[in-house]
């Protein structure tokens, strides 16, 4: 399997704050990634700089071979931001089609990915209706689904079912499972451990570095847990 | 260039659907500017005026041209009398010397008092001197000696007002809408989303000038049109060289609002840019004579966009300059955009090191 991302040696300092204290990571694709960790550990910071968008002090991020931050990179980037980032006054559609056209697709691809997009978020009946009347939990699937517009190669989500029902998630992983399988890398972050579990690999984040990494079996065993939850209480105490 | 049409097509989106900016823009300029019209050309009362030692003749030209005239006698303290039996004027015929006395509480209307008194002052005692001998008079008449109660023959406010309210408007709503349309991109967070896509910097700023631009250009070419053909503003030299002015200004404004917007994280701190960035701008945009102000505060003005702009509207409008004459004017206004737009590219930096 072809590695993807490499993470070599990053630091990142908010004014005396370390938030990244020197992290190594590397990724290939066909696999889902976990970020997980307490709040403000630094996860959204991590994967802000995978995409581009945050310059880290010291160390290199390279994407598909590629140093970041490159503008060609982000059209094989999906991101999902932790805050819906959305336009109120516009459609769902209009939201997507806006998106859409800021990536290089042609007509019919974009027709073909918007209708994709909204479908696997269960939004197509509510496309024609302003976000600004959305529920919480339809503002998230919009944002997923602009994340996916594009048909990435790497697809970045931070806390991505945040706000959406169980039935709902499900599915959504379902379809992240079979992203991974037709070769991409993903990466979540998330709060939710069922989901950690789901993941293949696993980072734990705090306080900037990863204190453990692995697949969720041997993160269990490791920690002689049973459940994942804990595994992330058991990882905490011993730092 | 799909990135940018993109952009485009999305801010128009947007203002479509916000009717209240869309009025903000359209409407309200052409209320205050209708507003301020009626307030300073609301002198319909005739005003008094006080004579002594007039001749008949004069008289009747006074009052042909609807003034209220009363004849007074004996009159030893001028300014007491106006004050007294509420007279806008007095008039008076001393040996040889004519002196006229305003009140001067409002300089606008005093100033057109003067011009009206003095040009019938002199045609009567033209048409006299004519009369009586057929010789040449010279043309220099007995000037009339005129002395203000209030402030002095400077002030000539409103003739100079309208130019520099159209600029004003066009620069305060121009200013306003782009750089909050910047504004809640930011807080919403999507221009950080942007970032994420392959968007480049100078793409984000060339939508914005263009999307809003139109919308300027359109606002602007309504201002010009309602001042000077439905409220009559003077207009001397060529209608385009306004809109060409105004359209350089809106251009200033609209750059210098998305730059302003990058040091506001709320509508409100957009809204406390106005007393800081708009409102000195008005006061050295030449309503208030420059000469007399500290050297300072003269050059201070040389650092307002809106005391180029209007000086060439005065220039146009008021004394019918034309394009060559402006054209210094024009290209502080272009420097003014470039330097903007530049600082522009350089905030978003902000966003993506990219
Ligand atoms: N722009 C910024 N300026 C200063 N400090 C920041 C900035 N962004 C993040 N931080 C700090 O960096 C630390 C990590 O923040 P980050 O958002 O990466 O946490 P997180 O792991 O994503 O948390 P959560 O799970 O709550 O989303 C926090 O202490 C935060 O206060
Ligand atoms: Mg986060």
């Amino acid at each position: 399997m072809n590695e993807t991302i490499s993470i070599r040696q990053i630091s990142k300092r908010f004014k005396e704050k370390t938030v990244l204290n020197t992290i190594d990571l590397t990724m290939q694709e066909g696999s889902i990634y976990g970020f997980i960790g307490p709040s403000g550990a630094g996860k959204t910071t991590l994967v802000k700089m995978i995409v581009g968008m945050e310059k880290p002090d010291s160390g290199s991020i390279s994407v598909l071979n590629q140093a970041v931050p490159n503008f060609s990179l982000l059209q094989e980037i999906g991101y999902m931001a932790q805050s819906d980032a959305l336009y109120p006054e516009l459609t769902g559609k209009e939201n997507l089609t806006f998106f859409a056209s800021l990536y290089q697709l042609s007509k019919t691809e974009m027709k073909e990915r918007i209708t994709y997009a909204a479908r696997l978020v269960n939004l197509t009946d509510q496309l024609s209706k302003k976000v600004s009347a959305y529920s919480g939990g339809m503002k998230r699937r919009l944002s997923l689904a602009i994340a996916l517009i594009q048909n990435p190669k790497i697809l970045i989500l931070d806390e991505p079912t945040v706000g959406i029902d169980p039935e709902l998630r499900q599915s959504i992983w379902q379809e992240l499972i079979q992203l991974k399988e037709a070769g991409k890398t993903i990466i979540v972050t998330t709060h939710v451990m069922d989901e950690a579990e789901r993941c293949d690999y696993i980072a734990m984040i705090r306080d900037g570095a990863i204190i453990t990494r692995g697949t969720p079996a041997e993160l269990k065993e490791q920690y002689h847990a049973t459940s994942f939850d804990e595994v992330f209480l058991n990882a905490g105490r011993e730092k | 260039m799909m990135r940018i049409s993109a952009l485009v097509r999305r801010i128009f989106q947007q203002m479509f659907r916000d009717k209240r900016t869309l009025a903000l823009l359209f409407v309200a300029p052409l209320l205050v500017l209708t507003l301020v019209y009626l307030v300073f050309n609301g002198n319909s009362v005739d005003p008094a005026i006080g004579v002594e030692n007039v001749n008949d003749q004069i008289i009747e030209q006074l009052e042909a041209a609807n003034m209220e005239i009363e004849q007074l006698e004996g009159i030893t303290d001028t300014e007491e009398t106006i004050i007294e039996q509420d007279l806008e004027a007095f008039l008076t015929k001393e040996e040889n010397e004519w002196k006229l006395t305003l009140l001067n509480s409002d300089p606008g209307t005093s100033k057109a008092l003067q011009v009206q008194i003095q040009q019938i002052v002199n045609q009567t005692i033209q048409t006299q001197a004519l009369s009586e001998s057929s010789m040449k008079i010279d043309s220099s008449a007995p000037p009339v000696k005129t002395d203000y109660v209030y402030g002095d023959s400077e002030t000539e406010f409103f003739d100079v007002l309208s130019p520099i309210l159209i600029g004003f408007f066009v620069f305060f709503f121009v200013f306003l809408i782009a750089g909050i349309g910047l504004l809640k991109e930011r807080t919403s967070g999507t221009l950080e989303r942007l970032m994420a896509t392959p968007i480049r910097r100078g793409e984000i700023v060339t939508a914005y000038l263009i999307g809003f631009g139109v919308f300027a250009v359109l606002q602007t070419a309504v201002i010009v049109f309602y001042a000077i053909h439905v409220l009559d503003m003077v207009l001397v030299g060529s209608i385009w060289n306004v809109i060409m002015i105004n359209l350089l200004l809106a251009l200033v404004a609209l750059s210098l609002g998305i730059l302003l917007s990058s040091f506001a994280s709320s509508e409100f701190q957009m809204v406390q840019f106005i007393p800081i960035v708009v409102v000195p701008q008005i006061f050295f945009s030449g309503i208030l004579p420059l000469e007399g102000m500290a050297d300072w505060l003269q050059l201070l003005a040389k650092i307002m966009p809106l005391y180029y702009a209007a000086d060439a509207l005065k220039g146009v409008m008021y004394e019918g300059l034309g394009f060559a004459d402006i054209s210094g004017d024009l290209l502080i206004l272009v420097i003014f955009a470039i330097l903007f737009i530049f600082l522009n590219l350089v905030a978003l930096k902000k966003y993506r090191k990219l």
